[in-house]
């Protein structure tokens, strides 16, 4: 087990095509720390200065970090996160 | 011909070609279309736009579409009425309600989006078109696009309101609903759309599809006598539409039909989802994310992707913002109706309530033009008035009966 963490076309590049790919538990950013060592390039898309980007939402099982405990979130065996760019609709 | 130029990342500004893309690849970024208008200054004139047919596609050198419109060729040019009944009550001297209750076909302004939409999935050869909505872009895309003759999938929050669901149902897309509010839908569609290779207007069409909301606001303009309001209250979901008024108005100043521009650019949204006016209100550019509660639907995001550019157009204009609590809402659909004639839906509840309550702050002057931005017909969204509307009066079929109810009414009747 480990935690499962789904990824958006753009970043797909540095995935090589994978949509869902295998993190380390902890925090938010010690997870996207750890994918940065396994697919180097997808911390600074998602994230600088050690916090979320702000066009980039970050879910943990569903629910969006802000709603969390942002950055510090921690993440276990078996979480999904999704990381999805904010996008329009409404008015 | 087209005068768009490309794409461009309005965070890092990275360029991209014109393409069904939405996000810069780099920072995530929203990507927005950038146009050529040194060339559309010399060969869009006031002549020329008048000589065209009243719709949004009268502005198209100004939309990012490459040959002939396909979709929405009666939408748009909707009314600007003077509203001097509703001026009188609130004591202001020049106001105008900008109207699209009345846009063609579905009654709200997504049906300029939606044109401007599809029009381009077309040209990007998509055979399916999808979208998540609160309701009235579900109603645009239903229509325009059965008229089109694409497949259709509108995904919807399962708790909208009956009449709404109605009103997609019967141009008979396969609606989804899902277990969940708009950002949920929001963020299981962008999940769908990584996934299936379908247009999703506000999604991968985003950056053209947006577009189409500029129309709203060169229409204000053109209804004007070619000038900008000094006021300009406007409707705040995601923060889009306020972003693409302020674009129209600056780029009818850019191709030289506006000789001035120094209006001030107001945020409306409901008390129960404010995450835009309140960030407006303690002067910050952060967007903190909100679980909504009004009955304003079609406003209920409480995640809004545009919120950071809404806030930046607010300062730069001079603006401020205002939020409402749902009873101000219904007291503002119903003096609209009763003063103007005009039934919008609980979003025009929004902005006419806040407008009220800019002018009464003194944020509005009341010597100046103020338009305020009326975006979805009031038939939409029927329930919000139940139980706030007087009832009718009961009488037999005869004439005595009548004038016994004809007394109680003379005595205490409108």
């Amino acid at each position: 087990m480990a935690v499962i963490v789904r990824i958006p076309t753009p970043l797909q590049r540095l995935t090589q095509g994978k949509e869902e790919i295998e993190g380390r538990p902890g925090s938010i950013m010690d997870l996207i720390n750890d994918l940065d060592g396994k697919y180097p390039g997808i911390g600074e898309r998602i994230s600088e200065g050690g916090k979320i980007r702000r066009f980039v939402n970050v879910y943990v099982n569903e629910e969006d970090i802000r709603f969390l405990k942002a950055e510090e979130t921690e993440v276990k065996d078996g979480d999904v996160v999704s990381i999805i760019p904010a996008i329009a609709g409404g008015i | 011909m087209s005068f768009v130029r490309g794409l461009k990342c309005r965070e890092c500004g990275r360029e991209y070609p014109v393409e069904p893309i939405y996000v810069c690849e780099f920072c995530f970024g929203p990507l927005e279309v950038v146009y050529d208008y040194d060339s559309i200054k010399k060969v869009m004139t006031i002549d020329k736009i008048l000589s065209r047919p009243k719709s949004l596609w009268r502005y198209r050198e100004l939309l990012p579409v490459d040959g002939e419109p396909v979709v929405g060729l009666n939408s748009g040019f909707t009314p600007l009425v003077k509203a001097d009944n509703l001026a009188g009550v609130l004591g202001v001297k020049q106001l105008y309600i900008k109207d699209d209750t009345v846009v063609h076909p579905t009654l709200s302004f997504k049906d300029r989006v939606v044109s401007v939409a599809l029009t381009k999935a077309r040209e990007f050869g998509f055979d399916t078109v999808a979208c998540a909505s609160t309701g009235n872009l579900a109603h645009a895309v239903s229509a325009q696009g059965a008229n089109a003759g694409f497949k259709r999938f509108i995904f919807i929050p399962a708790t909208l309101e009956y009449s709404k669901i109605v009103a997609s149902l019967v141009y008979e897309p396969n609606l989804i609903a899902v277990d969940g509010n708009y950002d949920d839908v929001n963020r299981l569609c962008s999940e769908i759309a990584n996934k299936y290779k379908w247009a999703f207007v506000n999604i991968n069409i985003r950056p053209f599809y947006a577009e189409g909301s500029k129309t709203h606001g060169h229409e204000i303009i053109e209804q004007l006598g070619w000038r900008a309001p000094d006021n300009v209250v406007v409707p705040c979901a995601s923060g889009s539409l306020m972003t693409k008024i302020w674009k129209s108005f600056k780029e009818m100043k850019e191709i030289g039909v506006l000789k001035e521009l120094n209006t001030r650019v107001f945020a409306a949204q409901a008390t129960g989802c404010s995450p835009i006016v309140a960030a407006i209100k303690s002067n910050s550019d952060i967007i903190r994310p909100v679980k909504p509660d009004t009955i304003a639907k079609s406003l209920a995001i409480g995640n809004p992707a545009d919120g950071y550019y809404a806030t930046k157009v607010v300062k730069e204009s001079g603006g401020y913002g205002e939020d409402v609590s749902d009873e101000e809402i219904i007291d503002a659909i119903k003096l609209l109706a009763k003063t103007e004639g005009i039934f919008a839906e609980t979003a025009g509840g929004v902005t006419l309530a806040a407008a009220k309550k800019l002018i009464e702050t003194g944020r509005i002057d009341r010597d100046k033009t103020t338009v305020i931005c009326i975006t979805g017909n009031g038939l939409k969204t029927q329930e919000a008035l139940v139980g706030h509307t007087g009832q009718p009066y009961h009488i037999r079929p005869n004439l005595a009966s009548f004038e016994e109810c004809l007394k109680g009414i003379k005595k205490g009747g409108q």
